[in-house]
Order: C-alpha cells, then sequence, then structure tokens
C-alpha cells in the first residue's frame, strides 16, 4: 500500500524552551487506509508530532525536516490544502467546540472552506448520523457528556471528508463507556471508509487496535512494531507510557512464577476465560 | 446562567417567539421611540393596551415581566417623585418651599411611571422570546452594512457566539474551583468587604490560567478545521425574513399612525 503520510528527519524546537528540542529526527511513515498508534510518556513530544503533521505549529527556520501529506510537501503554501485532509480530535472535549450547538459545531469546518449552504446541510446530516447524534443536533455543549462531545468533534471532520484523522490523546478525559463510544465510531470510520487513523494513546485497549505503534521517548523514536511485538515488553510499558491494565500486570506475574501464559494481548474478560479453560488442563 | 448577558430566554413556540430576530430587535429600539409621542391619557392607555396585547400573545407569565421591573424600581420611584415635587399647574394639593404637589405633576408623574414599565416589559419580551444566538446573529445581520467601513461584524459576532457558548462552562469551572479552594480552608461567604475580597483571588487566578490556556486549545482547534478569518466563509444558519415579520413591522406603523392622530 501507498504511504499516505512521510515524515523525514523531523526536528522542532519551541522558541520558549532554550535547551531540549521537543523532536529530533524523527522518521516514520503511515499507510494509507492503516491505523496507527503513538504512545510515549508526557512530555515525549506526541502532541508536537500531531500538531506538525497539521503544519500548526510556528515554522522555524533552524528546524529542518519534511513532511509530506498524500503526496504534498508541507509548506505555506500547501498547509490548507493539508489541513483538509486532516482531521484532528484533541484532548479536551469542551476546548474544541466552537458553534453554539451540535449542528453549529459540525458545520464549523465546512463554513470556513465556503461550502455552499444546501450542500452543508446535508453533509451535517449525514455526519450526525454517522456519529449517532442525530437527536442532539440542536442541543447546546453544555448539556452533553465528554464522549457525546468527543463525538461531535469526531463528525465535524467526518463532514470535511478528510483522508486522515489524528486522535491526541481524545479519550483520555472519558469515562469508561465514553472512550468505547469514541473509539467505536473511529474503528467504524477506519474499516467502513478507509480513513488512516493516528491515535495517541496512553490506553492499552486502544493502542491494541493499531496495526503498528510508535513508542516516542525524549523526542526520538525509540520503537516501531506491532502491539504483540510493543505488548511483549512487559513492565517497561509503564515507562514507555501506557497505562498498564490489570490484566498485563497479572500475565506479568504469571509467567515470573512459570505459567505459560499466551504472548499476545488478553482483555480483561480475555484473561479470565483464559484463566479457567487453562486450569482445566493441569 | 445566561442572564447574565442577555436576560433569560424562555423557550416557546408563540408568534412571537417565532418572529425574525432582526425584526423584533429593531421594533423594540423603534418602540422606544414612539413612547415619546404619546401625551395624553388616550395614548398611553393606547401603548399599554398594545403591550399587553403582545405580552398575552407570548404566552409567558406575566411574572416574568413584573420580575423585569423589580431591579429598576428605585430609579423609576425616584425619577417619579421628582417629577410630581417639581412640577407646576392645574390644581395645587400642597407646597412646602420650592416643593409642590399640583396636577400636573401627579399626572406626569403617571405618565413617566408608565413609560418606564412599558420600555422594560417591551425589552423583556425581546430577551424573554429570543434566544441569545439568535439575537447576536441580529446583531451580525443589521451590522452588515458598516462593513464598508471595516467594522470586521463577522469576527464581533463569533466572538458574542463563542462568548455566550463558554459561559455555562466557566460557571462549571467556578464552581469546581470553588469546591477546590472551599477543601483547603477559603471561606468565600463570610468575613468583612476586604477579607471576602482577599477569598476572591485564589478563584480568579487558576480561573484566568484556565481561561488562557482553553483560548489557546480554541484557537489551535478553530484552525485546524481551517478557520482564516471571515474572507469566503458560508453560513450555516441564516435568518428568513417572512409575512409575519411585515405584519408586525405593520402593526407598530398602525400604533405610530394612531399616536400621531392622537396628540
Ligand atoms: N507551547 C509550548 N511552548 C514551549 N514548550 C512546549 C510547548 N508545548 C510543549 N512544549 C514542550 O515540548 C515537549 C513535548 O511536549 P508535547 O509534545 O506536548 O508532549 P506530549 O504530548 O507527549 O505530552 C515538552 O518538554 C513540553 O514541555
Ligand atoms: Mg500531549
Amino acid at each position: 500500500m501507498a504511504n499516505i503520510i512521510e515524515v523525514t528527519d523531523l526536528s522542532y524546537h519551541y522558541p520558549q524552551m532554550e535547551q531540549r528540542p521537543a523532536l529530533q529526527h524523527v522518521n516514520f511513515t503511515v499507510q494509507a487506509g492503516e491505523w496507527l498508534a503513538i504512545i510515549g510518556h508526557n512530555g515525549s513530544g506526541k502532541s508536537t508530532l500531531a500538531k506538525s503533521l497539521d503544519g500548526l505549529l510556528t515554522p522555524d527556520p533552524q528546524n529542518k525536516g519534511e513532511i509530506k501529506v498524500a503526496g504534498l510537501t508541507l509548506t505555506d503554501e500547501t498547509v490548507w490544502q493539508i489541513r483538509a485532509k486532516i482531521g484532528m480530535v484533541f484532548q479536551n472535549p469542551d476546548n474544541q467546540f466552537v458553534g453554539a450547538t451540535v449542528e453549529d459545531d459540525v458545520a464549523f469546518g465546512l463554513e470556513n472552506r465556503g461550502v455552499p449552504r444546501p450542500e452543508m446541510q446535508e453533509r451535517v446530516h449525514a455526519a450526525l448520523k454517522r456519529v449517532r447524534m442525530t437527536e442532539f443536533a440542536d442541543r447546546e455543549p453544555a448539556r452533553l457528556s465528554g464522549g457525546q462531545k468527543q463525538r461531535v468533534a469526531i463528525a465535524g471532520i467526518i463532514a470535511q471528508r478528510p483522508d486522515i484523522i489524528i486522535l491526541d490523546e481524545s479519550t483520555s478525559m472519558l469515562d469508561p463507556k465514553g472512550r468505547a463510544e469514541v473509539l467505536a465510531t473511529v474503528r467504524q470510520l477506519n474499516q467502513e471508509d478507509h480513513l488512516t487513523v493516528i491515535s495517541i494513546t496512553h490506553d492499552i485497549d486502544e493502542a491494541a487496535q493499531a496495526n503498528r505503534i510508535v513508542v516516542l521517548d525524549d523526542g526520538q523514536v525509540k520503537e516501531t512494531g506491532t502491539p504483540a511485538e510493543i505488548f511483549a515488553y512487559g513492565e517497561r510499558l509503564i515507562e514507555m507510557g501506557l497505562d498498564v491494565p490489570y490484566a498485563e500486570r497479572l500475565k506479568t506475574a504469571l509467567r515470573q512464577v512459570g505459567a505459560d501464559v499466551p504472548k499476545q494481548y488478553l482483555t480483561e474478560e480475555g484473561m479470565a476465560d483464559w484463566l479457567w479453560t487453562s486450569h482445566s488442563k493441569m | 446562567m445566561n442572564k447574565l448577558i442577555f436576560g433569560r430566554y424562555i423557550p416557546g413556540d408563540s408568534f412571537i417567539h417565532r418572529l425574525d430576530p432582526r425584526g423584533k430587535l429593531l421594533l423594540s429600539f423603534y418602540f422606544i421611540g414612539i413612547i415619546f409621542l404619546a401625551h395624553n391619557w388616550q395614548s398611553y392607555l393606547l401603548l399599554f393596551l398594545f403591550t399587553m396585547f403582545a405580552v398575552l400573545m407570548s404566552r409567558v407569565n406575566l411574572g416574568f415581566f413584573i420580575r423585569g421591573v423589580r431591579p429598576l424600581i428605585w430609579l423609576i420611584l425616584f425619577t417619579v417623585i421628582l417629577q410630581i415635587f417639581f412640577t407646576r399647574g392645574g390644581h395645587l394639593y400642597w407646597h412646602w418651599g420650592p416643593l409642590v404637589v399640583s396636577q400636573y405633576g401627579l399626572v406626569n408623574g403617571g405618565y413617566i411611571f408608565m413609560r418606564f414599565v412599558l420600555i422594560i416589559f417591551m425589552s423583556t419580551l425581546l430577551t424573554l422570546t429570543t434566544p441569545p444566538l439568535q439575537l447576536s446573529d441580529a446583531i451580525e445581520s443589521i451590522l452588515k452594512p458598516f462593513k464598508v467601513f471595516h467594522l470586521p461584524v463577522y469576527e464581533i459576532a463569533l466572538m458574542i457566539s463563542i462568548a455566550l457558548r463558554f459561559v455555562p462552562t466557566l460557571m462549571d469551572e467556578t464552581e469546581k474551583i470553588m469546591n477546590a479552594q472551599r477543601a483547603r480552608g477559603v471561606d468565600f461567604g463570610s468575613g468583612s468587604l476586604s477579607q471576602k475580597m482577599r477569598a476572591i483571588i485564589p478563584l480568579l487566578i487558576p480561573l484566568f490560567v484556565n481561561s488562557f490556556n482553553r483560548a489557546e486549545d480554541l484557537a489551535t482547534a478553530m484552525e485546524a478545521r481551517g478557520y482564516q478569518g471571515g474572507e469566503g466563509r458560508t453560513k450555516y444558519r441564516v435568518l428568513t425574513w417572512k409575512g409575519q415579520d411585515t405584519l408586525a413591522v405593520a402593526a407598530f406603523a398602525v400604533i405610530t399612525g394612531l399616536l400621531i392622530w392622537l396628540r
């Protein structure tokens, strides 16, 4: 498959930060239709990388590197074209809700691009249907849950019909139910519409959905691999910035006492299933 | 909560609710103008009946309108009393030094009282039946001609609508910070004025810092969604002028005619 994103030797240095660069010589590619997870502890440069891809950081002559999105090299001239191809969902559901109501917010990106009103109405309704928020169309954000607000943000992106969606810790402020709903919506977009997904996360369940995981540390790419390869690091995942759930910690503990636990990632239920089926074999 | 900015909207589906906000806003101002045409009891009676008719049509409880008068009651009484004590003419009922109570004074005092009440009722009718967002749309639409003078009309409307949208969010946040500071022993309710003022500081500082962070996040999110200023934008929400709006204007024209005829 073709690469939809190619990042070559990207470095970034915030003008305010004297010493440490936020990104150093980052290289990676994303294939069209792929789901890529980016993990890394706080301050490792994940958000800086996401904003760089969308051209949202102030360019600085001393920051080198090249970013190519769908064949276009990111420059001052192409930045708006590239932004049209990328939809971004940020961490705080409240701080990205621009419209006064759900439908106004979904329409915001279309208004910006000068889409004619009849087409805009069609696209807003289709997008709301897609994220199952149609009945909330005239609600104000104050009367929505965090998960619903993030689904509205995703609807705003669907309406713009981009090729890539970037989630920057978009589920981290949500309760488990909201998180599951948002992830289900994204999975659907990835599988049915072949949208390329880049999800930045601390959540191992979210990272497990990916085809590949990139581990960032101190602004550098530390590892790249499939979820199975990365999760094999066990305890060290915590250093890499993942919240290791109970089932994984249990697996590590069992392995230490010599049990033959499966290598692939298991959810808590999967772990329970494995436990009670394995017991009968002993 | 929006009470702080635009009065309180009472959802409904009456004729008045469905009127175009531009028409409502302009006619409310127009009403303040024509009220000064009234100079006798017949014209005040006419305006009173007209206002009450509009109030009844909105199907909003009369209590909300009377509550609208209450914050201004001292200003009204002060003005009315000045009018009564300093107007001479007609039958003189009482006098003491420069102070008098005359027939004209009483009548004029009554007229001024009516004038205040009617203006407050009409503007309360506007805010009770129009959602704040529609008012901001109306302001945008009315100010549009001033674009010629480089007034950033679109940006002003976007600012108002974002401000309105963040009022509940910031209220929630204030509540959260207050609780967090209370848990650390800050007392917001009691003490002298200076103590109360000092208690506000640990509330204001986190609120300010958070608001700036929010503003930065919001600006990034807007840019990521292709916002490049008002140029070349289309609008999702549009206002449409209907027959009923022309009818409302016609009603005001008839009232104006009658007022002139009654003078
Ligand atoms: N606006 C900014 N100005 C200056 N430094 C920043 C800014 N944003 C992030 N940084 C710094 O850049 C580094 C990477 O931050 P970030 O990309 O936000 O990390 P992550 O998203 O992985 O937590 C951190 O050291 C952080 O302090
Ligand atoms: Mg971050």
